[in-house]
């Protein structure tokens, strides 16, 4: 409730100074396209048998900036998002079409295997999902089978190197061999970020990563994002809008399928350019 | 009942006077009624099916438990050096032996008709035992030997009380002077009844005195191996190609009809295609736990198959998407992290079909394991049969002490079951893991 307070405000003071874009208008406003991007994704449907799901979205994420998705539940953000690593393969009725690139090369194209791509493109889940195994191993299995370690000294410092990263490591360094499944919900995100991170991806894709979580264990974990951002590129679906906010330097807002507007994630909060984007930040819906 | 809950909201609003809390006051009775009426009738079919099965356990152990012990007569036997020549102790007459030692004992019985009844008071096995005797201490050639020798069965019965002794002497099978000769040696003391190991460590007989199970638990031992070393590899490879690789076409879905139906073909089909196909087209040997074996294989596939995907449908999605989020391949995703969760739910779908494939007597008929066979088999390829055919063909038999042998061997199927069973539990302990 603290959250369409803040929004209200920003927008009030908004509205007064610009012309909103209509409703109607279904064309991407805003600052799709960054320099020196690290993903680019140009003109993306996606379809779900004969549904369409994602509306010719093209967007730019740039590198070492974190940029959140909002939007209304079923808006479509998390099959975009979905989309960025090709998690959507395994759904059989889900057809993508138009170009995701990642550094210039196109991920859809047929040269391309998802097991690399994977490791380049590093996936946190809405749900904390740690192997039913021991902490240590949850760390290690993604270097194993990667092959990025050989010998139990390399595998013990990624494992520790990746827990300190996540901010794990002085609450789990005495336990790292009792179940990943045991720590608390906060610290089992932490747990799946820091498996993440162990393959040294370049991209981080976040898909609500704190809806399951209490306040203080998600403002942990947006320190921890914000402190990964130096190090990779980061791509957060959220439904918290201060959430969004608070992370990321960048905002696209769905709607119904469309990428209906980008920015700063400061302009999207202050001086959102469409009117949909301004009913959803002040919260008439969503 | 379901009109009262369709009225309820109706009349609520018909009379906005009357509150919330009274409406549902008012139906709570009737909602724990109904709640009680349903566990009383849960209460019921579990006592109910348990009284069935303490009727059918009291009734085999009642008929069953004396089998394991054996009366056995004490005879006192002169191996005759005379008898005993050099070169054929295998063939001696050994049951001219047996027949003097029990003369010695009652000298006073003469007539052909009165010796043949009193030789029939002893077991034709007390011969071999004397044979197996004499080949394994050859030395002993001349001596006078005390040997505790089965007796006959009608002996056998009228110890354990099977065989009432005031009928008229025409309805029973050992006449007056029997009995006469067998309270004469339990007089003497030679007579005792003994664990009967005779049971557990032979094939079949025709004699029921010298019948066992070891030929029939061996037969199904190999059996069930056959069956257990192809089913689950099998079964569970199929599984998890269906559910996790195969595409989803109308070929998949006809396979997957398909072994629904399998699972219901009655299994005497399966032993006429196992005699057409393994026996007549193979040309693999008749009455073989091998082939035995192949046709329990095909009879437990869709068992194993149907539980193994329902075990891997079981797998939350969530361990999916974080071994392939990280970059496992599909195969590293079901074979380090699927597959041992699924583990335990295959394990026990397999021991359910092995269950089945232990019990099953018609298709193993159809390929000749209920031939009757005296030695133990000692491999896959010899003749044999199996626990529940040794069942039926002792069920099957005239005299009365197979009763209580069939009912024994039907004790010694169960306890295969339950072990089984309890492995399979503690199988799955060790597998489960906590999430």
């Amino acid at each position: 409730m603290e959250a369409s307070q803040t929004a209200v405000n920003g927008a009030a003071s908004a509205t007064a100074s610009q012309l909103l874009v209509d409703r109607s208008h279904r064309e991407t406003i805003g600052q799709q396209f960054v320099e020196n991007p690290r993903m680019t994704c140009r003109n993306v449907d996606v379809y779900y048998g004969d549904k369409r799901a994602i509306n010719n979205v093209t967007l730019d994420i740039g590198s070492n900036e974190v940029i959140a998705m909002i939007g209304p539940s079923g808006c479509g953000k998390s099959t975009f998002l979905r989309c960025l690593n090709r998690m959507n393969d395994y759904i059989d009725i889900c057809r993508v079409e138009g170009e995701i690139r990642l550094d210039g090369q196109n991920i859809y194209s047929g040269e391309v295997d998802v097991v690399p791509l994977r490791a380049m493109i590093g996936m946190v889940f809405q749900k904390p999902n740690p192997f039913p195994k021991s902490i240590y191993d949850n760390i290690a299995y993604g270097p194993k089978i990667h092959g990025l370690v050989a010998t139990k000294s390399e595998t013990d410092e990624v494992v520790e190197t990746s827990l300190k990263k996540a901010g794990l490591w002085e609450e789990v360094k005495d336990r790292l061999d009792q179940p990943g499944t045991g720590l608390s919900g906060g610290q089992q995100q932490r747990l799946c970020i820091a498996r993440t991170i162990a393959v040294n991806p370049e991209v981080i894709l976040m898909d609500e990563p704190c809806s399951a979580l209490d306040p203080i264990a998600t403002s942990v974990i947006e320190d921890l994002i914000d402190e990964l951002r130096e190090q990779y590129t980061i791509a957060i679906v959220t439904h918290s809008m201060q959430q969004a906010s608070r992370v990321s330097q960048r905002t696209a807002y769905f709607h119904l399928g469309d990428l209906i507007e980008v920015g700063t994630t400061d302009q999207i909060f202050t001086r959102p350019g469409h009117q949909l984007t301004e009913d959803y930040i002040t919260g008439r819906f969503g | 009942m379901s009109d009262s809950t369709i009225n309820a909201p109706a009349s609520l609003a018909a009379m906005p006077s009357k509150r919330t809390i009274d409406v549902v006051n008012a139906g709570l009775a009737k909602r724990y009624r109904a709640e009680k009426r349903f566990r009383i009738y849960g209460v019921t079919a579990i006592i109910l099916s348990l009284c069935f099965l303490t009727l059918l356990f009291v009734d085999i152990i009642s008929k069953g438990y004396t089998a394991f012990w054996q009366t056995k007569v004490r005879i006192d036997v002169h191996l005759d050096p005379e008898v005993l020549q050099g070169e054929n102790l295998q063939t001696a007459d050994y049951p001219g032996l047996v027949k003097k030692s029990i003369r010695n004992l009652f000298p006073d019985v003469q007539g052909r008709k009165d010796r043949r009844l009193l030789n029939g008071i002893v077991s034709s096995g007390a011969a071999f035992q004397i044979r197996d005797l004499v080949t394994a201490n050859p030395d002993r050639i001349g001596s006078t030997v005390q040997l505790w020798v089965p007796a006959d069965d009608d002996v056998d019965m009228l110890m354990k009380g099977h065989m009432p002794r005031d009928v008229p002497e025409d309805e029973r099978r050992l006449n007056d002077k029997q009995l006469a000769w067998i309270d004469q040696l339990q007089r003497e003391g030679r007579l005792q009844k003994t664990f009967n190991r005779i049971l557990f460590t032979v094939g079949d007989s025709r004699e029921p005195e010298l019948a066992g199970i070891m030929g029939a638990v061996m037969g199904s031992v190999y059996t069930l191996l056959i069956t257990l070393v192809l089913s689950f590899p099998i079964g569970v490879a199929t599984a998890v190609y269906l559910e996790e690789f195969a595409p989803k076409n109308p070929w998949t879905d006809l396979v997957e009809v398909n072994i629904n139906n399998l699972a219901a073909v009655p299994s005497i089909v399966f032993g006429l295609l196992g005699l057409a196909v393994f026996l007549n087209f193979f040309g693999l040997p008749r009455s073989a736990p091998l082939v035995g074996g192949l046709v329990l294989t095909l009879m437990t596939l869709p068992t194993i198959i149907i539980a193994s995907r329902a075990a891997l449908k079981a797998v939350p999605p969530s361990v999916r998407e974080a071994a392939l989020g990280i970059g496992a391949s599909k195969t590293q995703m079901v074979t380090h992290h699927v597959l041992p969760l699924a583990l335990p739910g295959m394990l026990t779908g397999t021991i359910i079909g092995m269950a089945q494939a232990l019990g099953e007597t018609a298709p193993l008929l159809m390929i000749g394991m209920v031939a009757f066979i005296v030695d133990i088999p000692g491999g896959f390829t010899d003749p044999s049969t199996v626990l529940p055919v040794q069942i039926y063909l002792w069920a099957d038999s005239p005299e009365r002490a197979f009763v209580e042998k069939t009912s024994a061997a039907i004790m010694v199927l169960l306890a295969f079951l339950m072990t089984m069973n309890a492995l399979a539990v503690f199988l799955r302990k060790r597998f489960e893991r906590r999430w």
